[in-house]
């Protein structure tokens, strides 16, 4: 363990910047300064999985790898929706789920900020028009962010979270 | 009195065999001869592969060696004898068909819904259908005793898994009993697939469960290829191999260091976590998409490989090899580690063998199963590879035959990648009408799919039967006796599918 623990000291780092392009900017202006202000620079974030088929988790846990590293920029996932502001939403949302998540939301303190994440979350996908799915987050709450993808690239989900904070121009 | 089955050989014999099922029999059977075929699953000569429901009947895979039979029964009166009465991995799968069809199982003990938690609006979708007037509510089994107390868990969990609800009776620290709920995943697939085109069906085949979308899409596309008589070509079965393979890296490098978290070792996360990320990317790198997603197609693939992308490849299997011994060192030595996987959730072997458990977790208590190996398919039917297997059952033997089969898969892809067959990747698809049936092997075990087509191309029923559904009742048992607190360890070790089981 000790020599593992030393090549960690000596190599460098696998952390990758993330380009600050402007289309990050442009998902930023989505967002009023209000909500920038009240943020600041930390984000703690409470997903849930409404029914997804779990591809867009296995890349939401891929941004806490050490490639991606999503705490350096003060994005945390949090265990209790009551130290969320954001709800990051993947799936359809099954009518199954429906509930569950209606609930998390509630149990959200306010200001809070709704991210539909994955081609599923923003309408369905592939699922809608299914007897058992509502086709999208935007059925049950209103949505703040969308991030398309099927799943979304863990890139684009760190542009997408990051959109959050960033100030768009002239704040 | 009921009837004797001899042999497996006098099955086909038994009723009308259905012209057009391949490559197995489907014999249409009457309720005697079903009822038989029960007691030998029961009694443990046949394991059961599949139990699924159809508008009027209701259909039963057997696995017997390296063969399969279907035995359907019709249902006209909307009822057939019940295989859960007997044979308790069916159990829930009866429930399934229940919910889904409406065909009733005779004397089942457990009459509870499991897809259908009263939310649809619609009773029956793949039925008869009509209104919906099942309740919300739902009690759960129980358990009787001084001291005991419930714990729900779910369906919104602390971390980032999928949605589903554990019922604990714990005495104190120690787990009495457990009862998982499921079903929040359930989108309709099987119904959404219904009337659809073989390709835009194949996608929702790839979608049914996020981690084993290669399995999945090989699985679907292997049965509508049966089912029409063709076969791919064999370079695509190679590169499907390729693909196959390399979802299995991801996953078992990825869950092992997620089993070691879950026991408080995050360093082997980190590491882990940074192998199965160089997977994906070379995934990606190669074949577009970094799970690989819609990349297998009936009638072969649509990605191939070149000179520079199996250089690639080949330079990733170097990498795994060349930083995975040290890690496995580090499990292997690491006491603290140990002291929480060694024993804990222990699944005993005549359980794994009762469900026909497939995958680490039946490999890890000793059933000594692997599609690749004992219904082998192209390309592993050419392939040399070992099949681990274990008989401790615990969290430690399953990360164990995971670490193995990672050694296993860097094998089978190297031999793939230095003599990938030249060809086409492709056949057209005839349009015929047909049945087909295939097993493949995912990363969680067998994944079965089962498919009926029309002479348009278009699809009147597929089936598709994730490994959790023999896995899922196992972990309830492993659980017991162990602490609440060992709970996400021994969950994540099985890692059964939400969504696959759902649908
Ligand atoms: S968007 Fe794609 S990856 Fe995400 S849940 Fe839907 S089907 Fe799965």
């Amino acid at each position: 363990m000790r020599r593992l623990l030393f090549q960690g000291l000596v190599r460098s780092p696998l952390s990758e910047p993330i380009a600050d392009d402007a289309e990050l900017v442009a998902l930023g202006a989505s967002l009023d300064r209000a909500a920038q202000r009240r943020l600041g620079r930390s984000l703690s974030i409470r997903e849930v999985d409404a029914g997804s088929c779990n591809g867009c988790e296995l890349e939401i846990n891929a941004l806490s790898n050490p490639f991606y590293d999503m705490e350096r920029f003060g994005l945390r996932l949090v265990a209790s929706p009551r130290h969320a502001d954001v709800l990051l939403v993947t799936g359809p949302v099954t009518r199954n789920m429906r509930e569950a998540l209606e609930r998390t939301y509630d149990a959200m303190p306010a200001p809070k900020w709704v991210v539909a994440a994955g081609d599923c979350a923003m309408n369905g996908g592939c699922f809608k028009g299914s007897y058992a799915v509502l086709d999208g987050v935007a059925a049950v709450m209103p949505v703040d962010l969308r991030i398309p993808g099927c799943p979304p690239r863990p890139v684009d989900l760190l542009r997408g979270l990051l959109a959050l904070m960033v100030r768009s121009p002239g704040t | 009195m009921t009837l004797q089955l001899a042999t497996w050989r006098e099955l086909p014999g038994t009723g009308r065999l259905v012209e057009g099922h391949r490559p197995w029999p489907r014999v249409i059977v009457d309720a005697e001869v079903w009822q038989a075929a029960t007691e030998d699953v029961a009694a443990g000569r046949w394991s059961l592969a599949g139990l699924w429901g159809d508008v009027d009947a209701a259909h039963m895979a057997l696995l017997h060696g390296s063969e399969i039979a279907v035995l359907s029964i019709a249902c006209p009166d909307r009822h057939f004898p019940s295989v859960g009465l007997r044979h308790p991995p069916a159990v829930r799968l009866e429930r399934c068909i229940a919910d889904l069809f409406g065909l009733i199982a005779d004397g089942a003990a457990d009459t509870r819904p499991w897809l259908d938690h009263g939310r649809w609006g619609v009773s029956h979708p793949l039925g008869a259908g009509g209104r919906s007037e099942r309740p919300v509510s739902y009690s759960f089994l129980a358990a009787e005793g001084e001291g005991i107390h419930q714990i729900p868990v779910g369906p919104v969990h602390a971390g980032i898994i999928e949605p589903g609800h554990f019922r604990f009776h714990a005495n104190g620290e120690a787990v009495v009993r457990l009862e998982a709920r499921l079903g929040y995943a359930h989108k309709g697939v099987e119904r959404l697939m219904q009337g659809e085109t073989v390709a835009d069906a194949a996608q929702l085949a790839g979608r049914v469960s996020g981690d084993s979308c290669v399995a999945y899409a090989i699985a679907f596309a292997r049965a509508v290829e049966v089912a029409l008589g063709v076969e791919a070509p064999p370079r695509a079965a190679w590169l499907r191999g390729v693909m196959a393979e390399m979802e299995r890296l991801a996953n078992h490098l990825g869950d092992i260091g997620a089993i070691c978290n879950d026991a408080a070792f995050a360093l082997m996360l980190a590491h882990m976590g940074a192998l199965r990320e160089r997977v994906l990317r070379t995934a990606d790198a190669c074949f577009g998409h970094r799970l690989m997603r819609d990349r297998v197609v009936p009638g072969g693939v649509a990605v191939d490989l070149d000179a520079s992308k199996i250089a690639m490849l080949t330079a990733l299997l170097k990498e795994i090899m060349e930083r995975l011994p040290a890690l496995v060192t580090l499990y292997d030595e690491t006491a603290s580690l140990q002291d929480r996987t060694v024993g804990t959730g222990r699944l005993a072997p005549a359980l794994a063998l009762q469900f026909g458990a497939g995958g680490f977790v039946g490999r890890a208590s000793g059933r000594d199963f692997d599609t690749r190996h004992d219904l082998p398919y192209p390309p592993y039917d050419t392939l040399s590879f070992e099949v681990p297997v274990l008989e401790e059952g615990d969290v430690n033997a399953r990360v164990w035959i995971r670490i193995r089969e990672v050694q296993q898969s860097v094998s089978l892809m190297e031999q793939m990648l230095s003599c990938l067959p030249d060809g086409p990747l492709r056949v057209t698809l005839p349009l015929r009408a047909g049945e087909g049936l295939a097993m493949v092997e995912g990363f969680r075990g067998d994944v079965l799919a089962w498919v009926r087509l029309d002479a348009e191309g278009r699809l009147l029923r597929c089936h598709l039967r994730d490994p959790s559904w023999f896995q899922w009742p196992l972990l309830e048992a492993a659980i017991e006796g162990n602490i609440v607190a060992d709970f996400p360890l021994c969950n994540k070790s099985f890692n059964c599918s939400y969504s696959g089981c759902d649908l």
